[in-house]
């Protein structure tokens, strides 16, 4: 029985009334209804994308696990699983995520709609690299199975194509072979945006890469950062109290921000003071050290609703591509400008992002760096997303919609350039475009 | 402790609850069965789990209903179970059952006199056993104050709660252990229709860690801790105050 409920992204802005029921394919064939609508997952996407007031479905039980071939790694389940339930029954096995993004809480489906990348995207590319077939309800209520060989138009535009090409059934995708749950990371300090490009470039071959960026640190300073790398640890480099039970670790302690942090908690003296001492700690860790993938991958998972740390307004998560030619130029500006408007961010991911998947229309990496920003919801930040938007077209470059609010189709269309056509025509032949909206699909047209 | 390899049996296995707590029991080992109506239609569920865990699922046929064929079931499962958990329940309408007798007895039936027949029965068989067993079973925050919005339910919640409380006394020598969980708002299908308040809300996968781990510690009957604070207000307003309260 549908009811309204009002919903935001993780950034909890915008909030929208929507009228929202359970999804069950059986029934709720698309051509049911006379309006448009949008199937929701775990609710993690930052902005409005998983958000129709017409009706939004709600999948995350559909998350029945169908098949595992041990040989080849291929897990079949429904996609409104989450990561953390293929961690929880695959890790111990000797199995890991063939990509993750910084959260474990997205379900299958979300992952698959953006097209998620994460620390190893140098290397291995994005989540839909790894995905072997999915099957999809399309608008006429018939179910395609997509894959490289069949249906493969719809295979490549429904990978990052946010849930607007049908509601994502059920997925085949490829498992990576661990030997233990640990990652031996290593910090390499970098003193500037330069150096840690440096470092990026010079480690190419690391398994994993990612580097936190103080981004109100000036002058010769600017970009200064902590590159982490990673690598799954072999057995043989546990303590050897560990080796016989090398799945194991520590189960973090849930802590959770139980309410809102007043909106005066984040200022630009609180934050300078955390990325200061941010910086002066990382500097001082150990170079090399085993940590157990939930803190390596998922370090603000701990914190249950971490979200609230910005307060009821909410907050804008911005994160752009760049090309690598110019990368150095366009992140200098953006940090240049941040500066100038007095705005920090309290967390500022960097990362070398290998080839994109030009196949795939709304795709977000493309070769070069990536950049993501948080800032809270208010008029002086809106204004700064305006400006980073300018730099980021004039280089190039564009905006991950997973993460994305606010940006105009102005923005949107300069930056995915022709593979928006190809995306927009699609729509209409399937009947998708009638059959599946979301707040952010209208607001930029799509 | 209960062994991990000792079978777990759970009544009305098809809700959303019902499959998260059985994903706890088959990540620590336990074979399970799984009974419902039309077992045959649990067949995805059982897959899930073997997929998931490499457990060892069946599916019985079972309907809580039949008081008279309980005995006969629990006869013919393949091994004696050493937990047993009830999820069954019924929601019902309230405008419905508080006039219509056969939906009153259909709610109280499903939610009070079925279950506690047949917990009665497992009972008496795990105490037998001798070794570490328990029951648990699934009430209801309903049960704890009569509401406008479902108090057909909420008694008939109230009155599994009591019942249970008794037999947790009476086998309080045995090595039977018996819990009574009261989940506020767990998203399911079963609340699908009720407005639920957003902090109080658990997805049935959280809900189902915390209630193996009130297991392990031996509750006796565990409410969520936000539920717990929630509930001591409700349950401690007057009556005279309580009833103007839109709660």
């Amino acid at each position: 029985m549908s009811r309204v409920e009002t919903l935001s992204g993780w950034g909890r802005w915008p909030k929208r009334d929507c009228v929202v029921d359970d999804f069950d394919p059986a029934t709720d064939t698309p051509d049911r209804f006379n309006h448009s609508t949008i199937t929701r997952g775990a609710g993690r996407s930052y902005g409005d994308a998983a958000m129709n007031p017409d009706m939004t479905f709600l999948g995350p039980l559909r998350n029945r696990f169908i098949s595992f071939d041990p040989e080849a790694g291929d897990l079949v389940l429904q996609a409104g699983a989450k990561l953390s339930e293929v961690l929880e029954a695959f890790v111990p096995r000797g199995w890991f995520l063939p990509v993750t993004p910084g959260t474990k809480f997205a379900t299958i489906a979300g992952v698959l709609a953006v097209d998620a990348h994460g620390k190893n995207h140098h290397a291995e590319g994005s989540f839909g690299d790894h995905v072997n077939w999915f099957d999809l309800m399309q608008a006429d209520g018939q179910i395609k199975r997509c894959s490289p060989k069949d249906s493969v138009h719809l295979f490549n535009a429904t990978i990052g194509g946010m849930g607007l090409t049908g509601h994502i059934l059920t997925v085949s995708i490829k498992l990576r072979r661990i030997e233990t749950a640990w990652i031996q990371q290593k910090t390499l300090p970098a003193a500037n945006l330069e150096q840690a490009m440096q470092l990026f470039e010079d480690h190419q071959d690391a398994t994993y890469s990612v580097a936190w960026l103080d981004c109100l640190a000036k002058g010769d300073a600017r970009g200064r950062s902590l590159i982490y790398l990673g690598e799954h640890a072999s057995v043989a480099q546990l303590p050897a109290e560990q080796r016989s039970k090398p799945f194991d670790y520590p189960a973090p302690k849930p802590k959770s921000m139980p309410i809102d942090a007043p909106n005066w908690a984040l200022n630009r003296f609180s934050l300078k003071a955390f990325n200061y001492l941010y910086y002066r700690k990382g500097t001082k860790a150990p170079p090399v050290e085993l940590v157990d993938y939930d803190r390596y991958f998922y370090p603000l998972d701990a914190i249950h609703q971490w979200n609230r740390l910005y307060g009821k307004r909410g907050f804008a998560q911005y994160q752009c591509a760049l090309p690598l030619a110019s990368a150095k130029e366009a992140l200098l500006e953006q940090l240049d400008a941040i500066s100038k408007a007095g705005l920090g961010s309290f967390l500022a991911v960097l990362k070398r992002l290998g080839p994109g998947a030009p196949n795939r229309p709304l795709s977000f990496p493309i070769e070069g760096y990536t950049l993501a920003l948080d800032f809270p919801l208010t008029p002086q930040a809106l204004t700064l997303m305006d400006l980073l938007d300018e730099i980021t077209i004039a280089h190039g470059g564009r905006l991950y919609l997973a993460k994305d609010s606010r940006m105009t189709q102005a923005t949107f269309e300069a930056s995915y350039g022709d593979a928006l056509t190809q995306f927009r025509a699609l729509r209409r032949q399937t009947g998708a475009y009638d059959a599946f909206q979301s707040l952010q699909s209208r607001r930029l047209n799509l | 402790m209960i062994p991990a390899d000792s079978p777990v049996l759970i009544l009305g296995a098809r809700s959303d609850m019902a499959r998260a707590l059985a994903h706890e029991f088959a990540k620590e080992g336990h074979p399970l069965m799984l009974a419902a109506r039309n077992a045959d239609t649990l067949s995805e569920d059982m897959t899930d789990l073997e997929v998931r865990f490499q457990a060892k699922v069946t599916a019985h046929d079972f309907d809580i209903l039949d008081v008279d064929g309980h005995a006969a079931f629990l006869g013919n499962l393949p091994e004696v179970p050493a937990v047993v958990v009830s999820v069954v329940g019924f929601m019902g309408d309230q405008d419905e059952s508080a006039i219509n007798p056969d939906a009153a007895r259909k709610v109280i039936d499903t939610n009070f006199t079925a279950p506690c027949l047949m917990l009665e029965l497992c009972a008496g068989r795990l105490a037998e056993l001798k070794r570490p067993t328990a029951i648990i079973g699934i009430g209801s925050v309903a049960g704890d104050r009569g509401r406008a919005k479902n108090y057909v339910y909420g008694a008939a919640k109230a009155g599994f709660a009591t019942w249970l409380s008794g037999m947790r006394q009476k086998y309080v020598d045995s090595q039977l252990h018996i819990m009574t969980v009261k989940p506020g708002f767990v998203r399911t299908s079963a609340t699908a229709d009720m407005d639920l308040l957003g902090p109080l809300t658990d997805e049935p996968e959280a809900f189902a860690k915390k209630v193996m781990k009130a297991l392990k510690r031996k509750s006796q009957v565990y409410y969520d801790i936000k539920w717990r604070a929630v509930m001591g207000v409700i349950t401690h307003l007057p009556e005279r105050i309580f009833m103007k309260t839109k709660f």
